[in-house]
């Protein structure tokens, strides 16, 4: 089932495989053998990295959440440097390619040079199993689930060189943080993840998105608690702000950016960026429905219908970065551990109940839609007990100071006022 | 902490530049992995010498001086420096000047503390939202010191006797309007932070202060009252008629770094409460009585306190007949709540140790003078 209007034309721009494949026809017939397979993964590279990622970072993660978060702290943002400083990221771009790149004496220079290659190299891999569209996917491997999943643990390396080669002491506490708080935020993610391979029973994110397709319903809401898990995962594995203790401005300055200047950092900035813009279209797959929009999809190019849904997902992130304090790295390990794979398992046993109870029903439609709304109401309700199991008391905190009328020295508790 | 893996404590430096110290302070703190073991306060690296560069100038000279030891609180601090030299003169104040002193300190106090309560939200993470919002309100306050004085910051405002110039037409109407648009946003602040989980987590508990080392360490302001210690300056020795007006005094539970936030939000509620009063009340008449300025006190000694937005506020004047004094000191308020610091991050983490550093609110002008 092909649910799409867009015909095979090339110039038929609601569908970019159109052009592509046109391009790769011509050229395999000119081309030796192979050679088309080369030039194929360079123009999925250039047309994801020049239709997504570059302008999705540059708009969306700078500009964008530069111009939102400006607006959560009641200022404007950047609105200098062209039209509403629609070019400040640029201005921004510009300014750091010129910057000296300092090196201190007495860091390990080799390590310190290649690791913001480590960390970039990932982040452009990534893209490569996304599916933006029904025929747009690059590398439509049968495991690409896993396959994301492996590519996106990886940049944690370049984090620790990073950390480790710059011989200082707040870059060290940064490095160690990270790697700690990888470990610990791993497992709830892929956790959480396994549910939704549970019940849609593929490993590829283009058959995840036309499994929500045709049971015409969202993973989101099959899977709510899968989502919020994957949400505070991966937000803790990107270092956004609520889970940021791996660059805690405040604490250890930087962390691991501490002694990087220049493109060196800037690669490391963009690329957090990219990395939370994969988080956000992976998000975006597997639980949005991807490319699809309930029949819409028909008539709006769905790449289009793609990128609004991560761009949708990556505003969560800017959100939470505008809103919420740090935990402390304990508190946030205890978080990984105590509270989310606990639900996250909780929330894998249900999921492969009712896959059970689904499968003895034969698929039918009607039970998912009954799924999505016990799912939804059960998760809710675990999500309290379990925060109550394990001691959270809003109530017992005090909003409000004791009054007292007159300076009379130490009042002990419980005296009345 | 005390795992299998052995490892060494090593040092590090917290400060003298980095974002959470407010200014050039430093803690040279020794860290076991994450958690401090050992800290040690170095400061100095903003001594102007202040005390002694007093000692060559007048009296009425001095009070710019006092604008820049604690520069976010610069009208508290020329009123606690005035009172000095009043006692010292013996110079009695006009009520009205006495109401307008009592406005602009308490006017002061709300600006100081939206700092304090919006780079303590800032050390804990909250990146930047919080201390925008309450920046907004301060630059309102400061609005109004701008329209008083001229100056902004270091206002240069009280003068022995009384005030430098009376109200401007203005100044009524902005009052109002920040009375009537500041409490909302404490309770906004208060919704965002005091009952946000991730912020009752990393600050209740953390820096906990005994009422006995709170006493002991002869801590003042919100740091004592956030101990469950019930003293105020202007309730336990008014001055500028403080006695006259209605207001509480805030004081936490357990005195951890979270009760020394809401001590602050709950001091900013009364501050407005005491602003209303002062401006319903506010007498005609004069604003300052007449004071030579070559003034020369009598001999003797003067110690005068008033309660700053971080405590006891002490200026210790003694004049030998001169036209400047003999001797001028200041107990600064900032210097004094930081001696509990080794205390309150000893056992915490590094994290810890920041939040406890904000919840002190110091003010590093203050510190070394």
């Amino acid at each position: 089932m092909m649910p799409f209007l867009a015909t095979d034309k090339w110039y038929d721009l609601r569908d970019l495989a159109n052009i592509s494949s046109a391009i790769l026809d011509g050229a395999d017939r000119i081309l030796p053998f192979g050679l088309v397979y080369v030039l194929a993964a360079l123009i999925g590279f250039v047309a994801s990295f020049l239709i997504f990622v570059l302008p999705s970072q540059l708009f969306v993660g700078v500009y964008g959440e530069r111009k939102l978060i400006g607006r959560i702290q009641s200022r404007y943002g950047p609105n200098r440097v062209g039209p509403f400083g629609l070019l400040q990221p640029i201005a921004d771009t510009i300014k750091l390619l010129q910057k000296e790149v300092l090196t201190p004496t007495r860091s390990d220079r080799l390590v310190m040079y290649i690791a913001p290659i480590f960390f970039v190299a990932p982040a452009v891999l990534l893209f490569a199993v996304i599916p933006f569209g029904p025929n747009m996917v690059f590398a439509d491997i049968p495991v690409s689930l896993m396959y994301f999943l492996a590519i996106s643990s990886l940049p944690v390396l370049a984090n620790f060189m990073a950390g480790w080669s710059a011989n200082n002491k707040y870059s060290l506490f940064g490095a160690i943080r990270i790697v700690a708080m990888t470990i610990s935020y791993e497992t709830p993610l892929v956790m959480s993840l396994l549910g939704a391979v549970v019940i849609t029973s593929t490993l590829s994110l283009q058959g995840m998105v036309l499994w929500a397709d045709e049971y015409k319903i969202w993973l989101a809401f099959v899977q709510p608690l899968a989502l919020v898990i994957y949400f505070i995962c991966v937000s803790a594995e990107l270092n956004r702000t609520p889970t940021d203790i791996a660059e805690a401005e405040s604490e250890i300055v930087a962390g691991y950016l501490t002694e990087y200047s220049g493109m060196k950092w800037g690669l490391f900035y963009g690329m957090d960026i990219g990395y939370a813009i994969a988080a956000s279209a992976f998000a975006a797959t597997v639980f949005l429905g991807g490319w699809t929009l309930f029949g819409l999809e028909k008539w709006v190019p769905p790449w289009m219908i793609f990128i609004g849904k991560t761009h949708l997902f990556y505003a969560l992130f800017i959100w939470t970065r505008g809103t919420l304090p740090r935990l402390r790295s304990d508190q946030l390990m205890a978080f990984a551990w105590k509270y989310l794979l606990p639900l996250a398992l909780f929330n894998l046993f249900i999921v492969v109940t009712e896959r059970m109870i689904w499968s003895e029903e034969g698929y039918d439609k009607a039970y998912i839609y009954l799924f999505a709304i016990f799912n939804i109401l059960v998760s809710g309700l675990l999500v309290f007990a379990w925060a109550r199991f394990n001691g959270y008391r809003p109530d017992d905190v005090p909003m409000r100071p004791r009054l007292v009328k007159e300076a009379r020295g130490y009042v002990p508790l419980g005296e009345n006022e | 902490m005390t795992g299998v893996i052995k490892s060494e404590p090593f040092v590090i430096n917290i400060g003298p530049q980095h974002p959470s110290t407010h200014g050039v302070f430093r803690i040279r703190a020794t860290v076991d992995g994450e958690k401090v073991i050992d800290a040690e306060m170095v400061m100095g690296y903003l001594h102007r010498s202040m005390e002694k560069l007093a000692e060559e100038r007048t009296y009425t000279q001095n009070i710019p001086f006092t604008d820049r030891t604690d520069y976010l609180s610069s009208m508290s601090n020329n009123l606690g420096y005035c009172l000095a030299a009043e006692k010292l003169a013996g110079i009695e104040v006009p009520a009205r000047g006495d109401a307008i002193r009592v406005i602009m300190a308490e006017l002061q106090r709300l600006a100081s503390h939206c700092m304090a309560v919006g780079a303590f939200a800032n050390d804990t993470g909250a990146w930047q939202t919080p201390i925008m919002w309450t920046l907004r309100e301060r630059e309102k306050i400061l609005d109004i010191f701008e329209v008083t004085s001229g100056a902004r910051l270091t206002c240069n405002y009280m003068r022995i006797g009384g005030v430098a110039f009376d109200l401007r037409p203005p100044f009524e109407p902005m009052v109002r309007k920040v009375l009537t648009e500041l409490p909302p946003v404490i309770e906004e602040i208060e919704q965002l932070l005091s009952g946000n989980e991730i912020f009752v987590s990393r600050t209740r508990g953390i820096g906990v202060l005994s009422p006995e080392l709170a006493t002991n360490a002869s801590l003042s302001g919100p740091m004592l009252r956030g101990s469950g210690i019930a003293w105020d300056i202007r309730k336990a020795d008014p001055y500028c008629g403080y006695d006259q007006y209605d207001f509480d005094i805030p004081i936490g539970y357990r005195g951890d770094s979270y009760d020394r936030f809401i001590v602050r939000l709950e001091e900013m509620r009364q501050s407005v409460k005491i602003v209303e009063q002062a401006l319903d009340g506010l007498p005609s008449g004069p604003f300052c009585t007449e004071v030579p300025l070559a003034l020369r006190p009598p001999k003797g000694e003067a110690y005068a306190r008033i309660e700053s937005p971080r405590g006891e506020l002490g200026y210790y004047l003694v004049s030998d007949e001169g036209p400047s004094p003999y001797r001028f000191h200041i107990r600064p308020p900032s210097f004094i709540n930081l001696s509990a610091l080794k205390e309150m991050t000893v056992g915490g983490t590094v994290a810890d140790a920041i939040v406890v550093l904000g919840s002190i609110d110091i003010v590093v002008g203050e510190i070394d003078r």
